[in-house]
């Protein structure tokens, strides 16, 4: 469960390879990686779970609008603060990586869109997202006007039933027609 | 108590929550399982899961009904990494399998080990082939700070060179090699040429006497020279017939199939590569690529890591974005549009079209002349001035790149009045370019082959104009190894010595004209062209330049490091965003379009032009073509039959009719799938507003029944995956709760 020391048993290494998407040098790039965000005496200890502000100080995640959302989404702790523990991390790099179906992308896309977890994309998750996409500041922010025209375009190309949400099927039915999704949702150390 | 009646009370008679629509069958077979922090809603979480996975010993309960069996047995087949569960549960649910696999049989055992093994060594496979891969630290660069739409740039580079070396290794083994190894081996080279006649007569061009040094470059650069006489032109391939210790090796033969070969083989690794961008856009019928769904779910790269980068991608998104709702504003007014404003445009556009018309017919009469200039200067023996020299050797090419550049420019400055919606403008806009473009290498091809065929007021004596031309297919392998090597200088040029001081001067000088240029911005559409311009060339040039695709893939090879190290430095991505898949898509339709127009000239000098007498492997035919035909009757009865009846009239047009009814019979399904997914979308509306009203009417029993007993305490929401039931509606579903715990265990 987890691991102890920095380094990584041969058994562990395969049950990973087993049970993820990743290479077998993924996954060691995985835990070098993960092992520099620890502190010294933190090293030793089973299954620690790195706090969120740590996880946001890696590169791959530093810059990018969705990364709180990832980090909770992906996590596993129980006060819900967002930390992750390694098996976490290799969750989050394996629904990231290259070789991941559609399926687990689409699921875990659906899942980090969803601001509020409620289940479903409701106009308020919409919005939140476009604005996530184009920027947080004033002058990045799309009029309410042209919000409210992109939410109507959005809503009915994928919400199916007509009941003025998007929920999972409905996404995984829009993102299987969506040729970008696939190679715009990597994330490679 | 049966677990699908509506109203469950507990033992004390109050109604405590459940949402009964999470224990509708269309939410069990979505795998998506909420972690929930109350300890109830847990338990009933993981005995829906475990209804989900395989439970052991848990699941012969009568709360599992036929279906949820057969989703259990549908995910025993998915591997356990499929499954979106976090890692302790993925190894809880292995661990499940491994213990239930040995309960299995033996054999099952040994198919499950196996298919596992199977797996994990395809994993290895490609793995070990990801890893091989060329360039792909620099991608990966370059994909972190630019995006998915100029990766595709740079991976469609890579492809070429892949492209271009294996074709290089196809013309190798089967044309050079068995030239080279023939001595070694001991095997005899015939070449049969008609020494007595006038129209063998080649006189050679190699220099004499004391060579100055910059007639070497000149003929390096332009294939003259010593250049001539070596593997590189097709004149070299003086072999009729290569005769090994135990077999004869039909070079003409070898050399014919090749071409074909190279150019089919070329055919079916670009539509391989793009069928999935085909796929889509066949079966679609809107313009799935401009969707807004994709745009803003598929629209952010997560493989940005450049701060830089990711301010950029975001405006762009944002000026997207405001595009396309004004694109759909446009259409509107479009719509709207009077009788009189539609005539008026349709004038303006017929106008700027033959416009353009007559504009390109400029630019292929330049061409056509500037052709003939050149040969008729590289006719005239007395070679004065070095640099005039080298001038008028690369005239054709100079007048093209000219051309190439002040016609998009043309193109751009035009579209804005003709009044097209704002997408559509950009793809015809890049339609005229790629039309431009390739044929102007059609044009130039047009001129030297009526040069070639030209002989003075009387018909040719041997077909083409032997006196001029001797060895005409060098000449034109030289005129195409010209334009490869001047499109290379261009690109490294342009570079070095447009882009570099124009970083420079808007860096450091603070003048309104800096401000006006702006820095360059890495237009995939221009770059994307010139690189397809130079693949034609080379499809077009091996044929009659065996070496050519080398040349060409070390060519790509720089090209890939010029515009690697001219983004990094001094680029800057464009506002206009280009999507990964469309671009994809657009590479590689233009670069069909290419094949298509390279194989035209080829097919036709093939065919039509009598093959020089005095050189190639070609002399004892009348055309290339020939041999293919004289090999055939060669062939002994039964095959020769056989080929026959495939090129017969009856065979092609019976073959034509059986196609045309397959397309007929393919198009009417397609129709009528489109019509059944039309009329599941709108039963799907019905159904959910259907499941709405039933809701709604069941909540407002319970209403009425939690009236009547009082004390039912509220429970928190739980999430609800297929409908916003609980966002429309304030109360939660008070309908029906799980069995309690005894019946679970039955």
């Amino acid at each position: 469960m987890g691991t102890t020391a920095s380094q990584l048993g041969k058994d562990m290494l395969s049950e990973y390879q087993e049970l993820t998407f990743l290479t077998k040098q993924e996954i060691l790039l995985a835990h070098k990686r993960f092992t520099e965000l620890l502190t010294k005496d933190e090293k030793d200890l089973p299954n620690n779970r790195v706090p969120m502000e740590r996880i946001l100080t890696l590169p791959e995640l530093k810059s990018n609008p969705f990364r709180k959302r990832i980090c909770n989404v992906f996590s596993t702790s129980e006060y819900k603060d967002g930390g992750l523990t390694f098996e976490d991390f290799l969750d989050l790099l394996s629904a990231f990586s290259d070789s991941a179906t559609l399926e687990i992308k689409s699921h875990y896309a659906f899942r980090i869109f969803d601001f509020d977890d409620d289940g479903t994309l409701d106009c308020g998750d919409l919005e939140k997202l476009v604005n996530c996409l184009t920027g947080e500041t004033d002058d990045t922010r799309l009029t309410p006007e042209e919000m409210r025209q992109l939410i109507n375009n959005i809503l009915e190309e994928s919400d199916i039933d007509k009941d003025g949400t998007v929920n999972l099927s409905e996404f995984q039915h829009v993102i299987s027609r969506s040729p970008d999704f696939v190679s715009s949702f990597k994330i490679v150390l | 108590m049966e677990v699908d009646s509506v109203f469950y009370t507990d033992h004390s008679g109050r109604i405590s929550s459940n949402p009964l629509l999470d224990q509708l069958p269309s939410y069990q077979s979505l795998l998506y399982r909420r972690k929930s922090s109350t300890a109830g809603t847990k338990r009933r979480s993981s005995s829906r899961g475990r209804i989900g996975s395989s439970g052991s010993g848990k699941w012969g309960v009568g709360t599992i009904s036929r279906r949820e069996e057969k989703q259990k047995s549908q995910t025993e087949e998915r591997p356990i990494r499929e499954l979106p569960r976090t890692m302790a549960e993925k190894r809880r649910d292995n661990t499940q399998r491994l213990e239930e696999d040995r309960e299995l049989s033996s054999l099952k055992q040994l198919e499950h080990s196996t298919r596992r093994h199977l797996r994990r060594l395809r994993d290895d496979v490609h793995q070990w082939l990801g890893s091989l891969k060329l360039w792909r630290g620099d991608i990966h660069v370059i994909e972190g700070m630019f995006g998915t739409g100029i990766l595709s740039y740079f991976s469609f580079l890579r492809f070429l060179v892949m492209l271009n070396l294996i074709i290089f290794v196809l013309m190798f083994s089967f044309v050079m090699l068995p030239i080279i190894i023939a001595p070694s081996v001991s095997g005899n080279i015939t070449y049969n040429l008609n020494l007595g006649s006038e129209c063998s007569a080649y006189p050679s061009s190699t220099r004499r006497g004391l060579v100055i040094f910059h007639q070497h470059i000149t003929d390096l650069l332009s294939g003259g020279g010593f250049l001539e006489q070596t593997y590189l032109f097709y004149g070299y391939y003086r072999a009729d017939k290569i005769h090994f210790s135990n077999s004869t090796y039909n070079l003409p033969l070898a050399y014919l199939l090749v071409t074909i070969a190279y150019l089919f083989f070329s055919l079916i690794w670009i539509v391989k590569r793009s069928a999935a961008g085909f796929k889509r856009n066949l079966v679609q019928d809107e313009d799935r690529f401009q969707s807004f769904c994709n745009k803003i779910f598929a629209g952010w790269d997560f493989c940005i890591t450049n701060e830089n980068a990711v301010r950029l991608k975001r405006s762009s998104l944002l000026y997207e974005l405001r595009t396309d709702l004004e694109e759909e504003r446009i259409k509107q007014k479009i719509a709207d549009r009077t009788r009189k404003e539609r005539c008026r445009i349709y004038l303006i556009r017929l106008i700027l079209n033959l416009f353009v018309i007559g504009v390109l017919m400029g630019c292929f009469y330049s061409i056509y002349r500037a052709t003939i200039f050149s040969q008729e200067v590289q006719m005239a023996t007395k070679k004065d001035n070095f640099i005039m020299d080298l001038i008028c050797e690369y005239l054709p090419s100079i007048v093209i790149t000219l051309a190439n550049f002040i016609t998009p420019l043309l193109f751009s400055a035009i579209i804005n009045y003709e009044d097209y919606s704002p997408a559509f403008e950009i793809r015809f806009t890049l339609m005229r370019c790629v039309f431009m473009r390739l044929t102007s290498i059609g044009v130039l091809l047009f001129s030297l082959w009526s040069q070639i065929t030209k002989c003075g007021n009387e018909p040719c004596l041997c077909g083409y104009n032997h006196v001029l031309y001797p060895c005409w297919e060098t000449r034109i392998g030289q005129e195409m190894y010209k334009l490869t090597i001047f499109d290379f200088i261009i690109i490294f040029a342009v570079t070095v010595f447009v882009e570099f001081p124009r970083k420079l001067i808007v860096q450091h000088c603070d003048c309104g004209l800096a401000k006006w240029f702006g820095q360059q911005e890495f237009a995939i559409p221009q770059n994307v062209l010139e690189i397809v311009y130079g693949q034609t060339i080379c499809w077009i040039g091996t044929f009659y330049s065996p070496m050519l695709p080398a040349i060409c893939t070390m060519k790509y090879f720089f090209i890939f490091y010029i515009k690697k190290v001219s983004l990094m430095n001094n680029c800057r991505p464009a506002t206009r965003p280009f999507r990964a898949s469309s671009s994809n898509f657009f590479f590689l339709v233009v670069l069909l379009i290419g094949l298509a127009l390279a194989c035209l000239p080829v097919s036709f000098s093939v065919a039509q032009i009598n093959s020089s007498q005095a050189c190639g492997p070609f002399v004892n035919y009348t055309t290339s073509w020939e041999v293919l035909p004289n090999t055939v009757s060669e062939l002994p009865h039964g095959i020769k039959t056989l080929l026959f009846a495939l090129s017969s009239e009856a065979f092609a047009v019976s073959f034509f009719v059986v196609t045309c009814l397959i397309m007929f019979y393919v198009i009417a399904l397609a129709g009528a799938h489109k019509r059944v997914i039309n009329q599941l979308r709108e039963q799907l509306v019905v159904e959910g507003r259907d499941k709405r009203f039933l809701i709604q009417k069941l909540c407002q029993a319970q209403r009425l029944s939690a009236i009547k007993s009082p004390g039912s305490k509220s429970q928190p929401r739980s999430p609800s995956y297929h409908t916003s039931f609980s966002n429309n509606f304030n109360e939660s579903v008070f309908l029906a709760h799980s069995p309690p715990d005894s019946s679970t265990h039955v």
